[in-house]
């Protein structure tokens, strides 16, 4: 009897965090995705902007500038999670050890975590700035103070459709000391046995962790990489900063998104837009959350 | 930007040390692989500190100085007057941030205690199921909801009585909603360790309810999971810029937005941008140095195992 009432007065404990996560999560979600299929002809002329339903779908799907701004997002997202990855693994490496003043390093890896984006854009695109010879100003004439004008780039503002992994250095610069913490926790996870035993028994340093280490390192591995994969796909502030608004050149779908509703005052495009990125960042979350879930169930069975 | 586990938030002590091995940290391996590996570690501290040296650098010269030989030298005469210029610019802005940023970090973590209190100890039918959704609500791109959000919040604004709600006020709603699923993370998992089973099912055989309970056992010994949920969500209402930007404007936006607007006219004013920068990014800063173990408290709750 008791039980059950105690969780009656539980679940109104939440209920309003219920309510407001239902309407301002789900039903906002909902009416985003109605919007999305919207048919709309402009008042004047009558003329039709979108047939509605699906097909304005495949209409911006479709269009150029979208497949620009899709692509634009894969070559900053494998670069940014590529480089956070490798960044934090060696700094993580480096640390594991115990190194004197470890507690000093690991604070100034993880510093730039308390910046935010917009922040540090305003000094990235200064640093980015793609002038090279007697116009260089920021990184590229740090590289020419030290002789490597070779190294000079336009960064993102490169002649090719590569340029956005650009982009991904002040991204891999803010979040690398992030998939640090999260390795340096998981070798710290890792009982001083296993590493002893693998010694006695002859293996290497190279070989311990090949063998010993990695493997146990599997899973937090996978959760940088969604982590970082789905800040990829969110990323906006960081872009409008260094790119300003409207750039076509480092345009990704969460920046066109704001460049539809506010310069082009195209709702239905910029929902259409908005529902395609929820669902591509629902794709690898969802198969993450079962998963945790999962092994959770696991561990307390 | 978390993941659900059943591991406590880590607040003592987030990221272990070594377990002693009867060596002084630092000295394992050759002479040489030590050396190499310190020689990384501060090459990698110096990558770090460019934009930083860039900032600091910048923000004490006259505009006269930033061009582009002497960018990355010290500069050759002290001023103040970027950081002058920066503070007279930014100061409104400093003020409505500081409002939003306690208000957000000091409402969202009572909700989130209230709902990790529940999520962990007193769970109802269905509690997997919406803590599930809640954390799904922590991972979309926000962009999936601004469209109606800034809808309903307009309609609310335009009500009778209610033209007050705009700026800072629509913020920190937006930010305490929003938080709700990670402060009810951190909270979970904090009592789910921190608060023994044993001591609630005592406590309700001397009949005391849930509310006597929460009040009186539970939230006594909360401090620590308030700390991290308060700096995490501080921290994230201060940073933020695409609320602000669908939000607010020049006249009633958090700093974020009129920092923005300030690096981005045509004839920048090096100095008194990269001040702004500073300035703006000071009392995060601080947190974060003062703070750093809750703060990376907040950042791992979580994602491991």
């Amino acid at each position: 009897m008791r039980k059950s009432r105690d969780g009656l007065v539980g679940f109104l404990f939440v209920l309003p965090s219920i309510i407001l996560v239902g309407i301002f999560v789900y039903w906002f979600i909902f009416k985003n995705v109605s919007t999305s299929f919207d048919r709309v002809t402009t008042r004047a002329t009558k003329r039709v902007l979108h047939d509605g339903g699906v097909s304005n779908y495949s209409q911006l799907l479709g269009s150029p500038d979208y497949q620009h701004a899709l692509f634009n997002l894969l070559v900053l997202t494998v670069v940014f999670v590529a480089g956070t990855m490798l960044f934090g693994l060696l700094w993580a490496i480096l640390l594991e050890k115990g190194v004197t003043a470890e507690g000093v390093f690991r604070s100034i890896y993880l510093l730039p975590m308390a910046i935010s984006f917009i922040a540090a854009g305003i000094v990235w695109r200064w640093l980015l700035a793609p002038g090279k010879g007697d116009q260089a100003s920021g990184l590229n004439q740090l590289l020419a103070m030290l002789g490597l004008e070779r190294f000079q780039s336009g960064w993102w503002q490169s002649p090719n459709s590569f340029s956005m992994a650009a982009m991904a250095i002040p991204a891999i610069w803010q979040l690398s000391g992030y998939v640090m913490a999260l390795f340096l926790a998981g070798f710290r996870g890792i009982s001083e046995d296993q590493r002893e035993a693998a010694r006695i028994d002859g293996a290497s340093e190279w070989k311990i962790y090949r063998h010993v280490l990695f493997p146990q390192l599997s899973p937090i591995a996978l959760s940088a990489l969604i982590i970082i994969g789905h800040m990829s796909m969110k990323m906006f502030d960081l872009i409008y900063a260094i790119a300003g608004q409207n750039s076509y050149k480092a345009s990704v779908p969460s920046t066109m998104m704001w460049t539809q509703l506010f310069q082009q005052g195209d709702p239905t495009a910029a929902a259409v837009n908005a529902t395609i990125l929820l669902v591509l960042v629902a794709l690898i979350v969802i198969p993450y959350l079962m998963y945790t879930n999962k092994t959770e169930k696991g561990m307390r069975g | 930007m978390t993941a659900t586990t059943t591991e406590p938030v880590p607040v003592a002590e987030v990221i272990p040390k070594r377990k002693t091995t009867g060596r002084a940290p630092g000295t394992e391996g050759t002479v040489a692989g030590r050396t190499l590996r310190y020689a990384l570690l501060l090459a990698f501290v110096i990558l770090i500190f460019i934009p930083l040296y860039v900032l600091l650098v910048t923000s004490f010269k006259t505009s006269g100085q930033v061009n582009a030989r002497e960018a990355w030298t010290l500069p050759s005469l002290w001023s103040v007057a970027g950081w002058k210029a920066a503070w007279s610019a930014l100061a409104p802005p400093l003020w409505r941030s500081v409002v939003l940023a306690v208000s957000v970090a000091v409402l969202s973590a009572m909700l989130g205690s209230l709902n990790g209190f529940v999520f962990a100890k007193w769970r109802f039918r269905g509690a997997t199921l919406v803590f599930t959704l809640f954390l799904f609500g922590m991972f979309i791109p926000y962009q999936a909801i601004l469209i109606p959000l800034q809808g309903m919040l307009i309609q609310i604004q335009s009500m009778p009585g209610m033209s007050w709600f705009d700026g800072i006020w629509k913020l920190i709603i937006v930010h305490v909603i929003y938080g709700i699923p990670i402060c009810a993370l951190i909270f979970r998992n904090y009592y789910a360790t921190a608060v023994p089973t044993e001591i609630l099912e005592a406590a309700k055989v001397d009949g005391a309810g849930t509310l006597r309970t929460f009040a009186s056992i539970v939230l006594p010994i909360s401090a620590p999971a308030f700390v991290v949920a308060m700096i995490w969500q501080f921290t994230s209402a201060w940073n933020d810029f695409l609320f602000a930007l669908f939000l607010t404007n020049r006249n009633n936006g958090p700093v974020t937005y009129v920092l923005n607007e300030l690096a981005g006219g045509q004839n920048p004013d090096y100095p008194s941008i990269m001040a702004g920068v500073l300035l703006a990014s000071l009392p995060t800063l601080l947190v974060y140095v003062i703070l750093g173990k809750y703060f990376v408290g907040g950042l791992m709750s979580g994602s491991v195992k």
